[in-house]
């Protein structure tokens, strides 16, 4: 067994999205950790960047993911278009599922051709790139608990091995119908990271990160914590609180026995 | 320009689907025009419609330590994990390694859905679902990459890649840059969707779905032929393995277009294959054989064929293999990706079988039944809905660009 050794892998962050039902942005996070109670957002994410027929017909996945990949891309002031793309989330749109799984035990002839198409995992990253006019490569992934930290580590390798900057989203909807048993998820959460290669002007921090043994979570205050339970993609939520909060260091799983060691350094 | 790569050997691989178990009975019904295609007997509903079915996959057991995976979808990974000695080649690979420096990369596009229909057919009488249902890992896109990763006790990273059809050729990219960047030393990839009303009914609705075994780049054609498979391999630094057949490049892109049909021009397609022969710093003119997507719907084929006509001189043979296997959506890119594999490894251009009368826009780079030839380079390509392409490229052993 060759243990080689641990590599500097950096990445710098230009950008933040996030988006629950209590937080219409990472400011709202940052409000919230200072001690403030931010204003709730509006019931829908708005998804501004959809053209107007899309946001109408578009489903809550495709919305929540929008939102904050948006929202990432602007604080970074790139152009949406060249930006790679890895949208991770752990369960796809799970009112579509439940929709699905429903009328199919029911009466499986009369399926929704469009929901259909909506059902797949790609639908959200698909959606986008129509929207934004993005020709990059694009993904969608998935890694159960450990989405955001495994789908954080696919979009780094991305951003180092072809030196382009990426945007990465995290997100979930909540849980529906009988699947909610078994998915557990009592909220939406969704979030956004822009990553570049090389420091610029719209840099925020460094992110340094290490691969290291699966190891326990770090905490988190309340309400987060409650959220984390209640949302695989808010496991994100020790790398945002470390983002809102300054300098530190945080733990995050990207595999059943595979950790993510981050450390995040201002950069001057 | 994308970054080039150094080739990767692949040291390992399998696939199983309609055509059979494992390479060998792959090979000898792409030898014998042979399709793998039979009318729907599998969907919960009756619905007019033939499908690639793999044979036996509801007699497998998988092992006692792995029994709360148990699902459709599990036990065809099983299956193909079962073939051409795939388990032992990882376990050396493992030893190797070890076991946190070998990346697991799958593709599928439903996962294990099946498992979570059946749950919903049979829900109890207060509308939950029933306990042997109560399994949350099954009920989940990542159902398949954990089962594989519990079943092969690999501990690197770990990843469920969703991008509908082209899901498990993008896994080949992923791995190639986890090798390259030093993050693992050899990445299992590959890809397994199984049959369910899901696909069966939801490409039915959209009017896909063809009433007759699928007919690509046939001027008659008239949609696909679902089908289900599993397929793996193993890639490792080429360094150590001098005479193993090579990744030498791989191109993804995205249409921008619309959600499920192609960019008319077949822009993305283009970008991913002008990507792929980029990085594996090849001219069109050294490719002997391309695998196409060629779902037999009547855009992509269309996209598809005036592409090679335009990328491609003639002496560039080409075909879909969808009429043996039907078309096995999140495992089409590695099913594919082992046929190229098989037309290097054995001289073989398989023909494209359902195509008897070409459609005109198809050009002399068609190769309508089976053809000998000495095979190089072979290219697989993979598109999915949203718009997602993806093109690669793989050499025989000291192939040098």
């Amino acid at each position: 067994m060759s243990a080689s050794p641990p590599r500097a892998t950096s990445v710098f962050v230009e950008g933040i999205g996030l988006w629950s039902p209590q937080l219409a942005d990472f400011a709202g996070l940052r409000s919230l950790l200072a001690g403030s109670t931010p204003a709730p957002p509006a019931a829908r994410p708005a998804a501004a960047t959809l053209p107007p027929n899309e946001r109408r017909r578009a489903p809550e996945s495709v919305l929540l993911a929008v939102e904050v990949a948006a929202q990432a891309v602007a604080m970074s002031g790139r152009d949406a278009a060249t930006l790679a793309c890895v949208f991770a989330s752990s369960h796809g749109d799970q009112p579509i599922t439940d929709y699905m799984c429903a009328t199919l035990a029911q009466a499986p002839a009369e399926l929704s051709p469009i929901r259909f198409h909506n059902s797949v995992h790609n639908a959200a990253v698909g959606y986008w790139t129509i929207a934004t006019g993005c020709h990059a490569p694009s993904t969608a992934v998935a890694a159960q608990r450990a989405s955001f930290g495994a789908g954080l580590l696919e979009a780094v390798s991305q951003v180092l091995a072809e030196q382009r900057a990426v945007l990465l989203v995290c997100s979930d909807t909540g849980g529906s119908g009988p699947l909610n048993e078994v998915t557990g998820c009592r909220q939406p959460f969704g979030c956004a990271l822009v990553l570049a290669p090389e420091p610029g002007p719209s840099t925020l921090v460094r992110l340094d990160l290490q691969l290291a043994a699966a190891g326990a979570e770090t905490p988190l205050v309340e309400p987060l914590a409650g959220w984390r339970a209640g949302n695989p993609s808010a496991a994100a939520l020790p790398l945002l609180a470390m983002l809102a909060g300054g300098p530190g260091r945080c733990a995050l799983n990207a595999a059943t026995s595979l950790g993510l060691r981050i450390d995040t350094e201002n950069v001057a | 320009m994308p970054i080039s790569m150094t080739p990767l050997a692949v040291t390992a691989y399998t696939a199983t689907s309609a055509i059979g178990n494992g390479l060998a009975a792959q090979l000898d019904a792409l030898r014998h025009a042979r399709s793998g295609l039979r009318p729907n007997d599998i969907s919960s509903q009756p619905l007019a419609c033939w499908i690639g079915r793999v044979d036996g996959v509801e007699e497998v057991a998988l092992p006692a330590t792995l029994a709360s995976w148990d699902c459709r979808n599990n036990r065809l990974a099983w299956l193909g994990l079962n073939q051409d000695g795939f388990l032992d080649r990882v376990r050396a690979a493992r030893e190797r390694h070890g076991a946190s420096r070998v990346a697991l990369l799958l593709g599928t596009s439903t996962a294990s859905i099946g498992a979570t229909e059946e749950a919903y057919r049979r829900l109890d009488a207060d509308g939950g679902f029933a306990d042997d249902m109560l399994r949350p890992q099954i009920h989940a896109p990542h159902s398949l990459a954990a089962f594989v990763a519990a079943a092969l006790e690999l501990e690197g990273p770990c990843l469920t890649i969703s991008t509908a059809c082209s899901s498990s050729a993008k896994v080949f990219a992923n791995a190639e840059r986890m090798i390259r960047l030093g993050l693992v030393d050899a990445a299992v990839v590959g890809g397994v969707d199984t049959l369910c009303d899901s696909v069966l009914f939801g490409f039915n609705a959209l009017e896909l779905v063809s009433a007759a075994p699928c007919r690509p780049f046939d001027a008659a054609r008239d949609g696909i032929s679902i089908g289900e498979a599993a397929g793996f391999a193993l890639l490792e630094r080429a360094s150590g393995a001098p005479d193993a057949p090579q990744l030498l490049g791989y191109g993804e892109a995205s249409d921008a277009h619309h959600m499920s049909t192609p960019h008319p021009e077949g822009l993305g397609a283009e970008l991913a294959l002008n990507d792929a022969l980029a990085r594996a710093g090849l001219d069109a003119s050294r490719v002997d054989y391309i695998n196409l997507h060629g779902t037999a719907s009547q855009k992509n084929d269309e996209v598809e064929a005036a592409l090679v006509g335009r990328a491609f001189p003639a002496r560039t043979r080409a075909s879909s293999t969808k009429g043996y296997t039907g078309h096995t959506l999140g495992a089409a890119g590695i099913v594919e990706a082992t046929i190229a594999l098989l037309a290097i490894e054995h001289g073989l251009i398989p023909g494209n079988l359902g195509g008897s009368t070409p459609d005109p826009v198809c050009g002399q780079h068609f190769a309508w039944s089976g053809e000998r030839q000495r095979v190089d380079v072979a290219l697989s390509n993979s598109f999915g809905f949203g718009g997602n392409n993806a093109c690669l490229a793989f050499a025989r052993a000291g192939f040098a660009a």
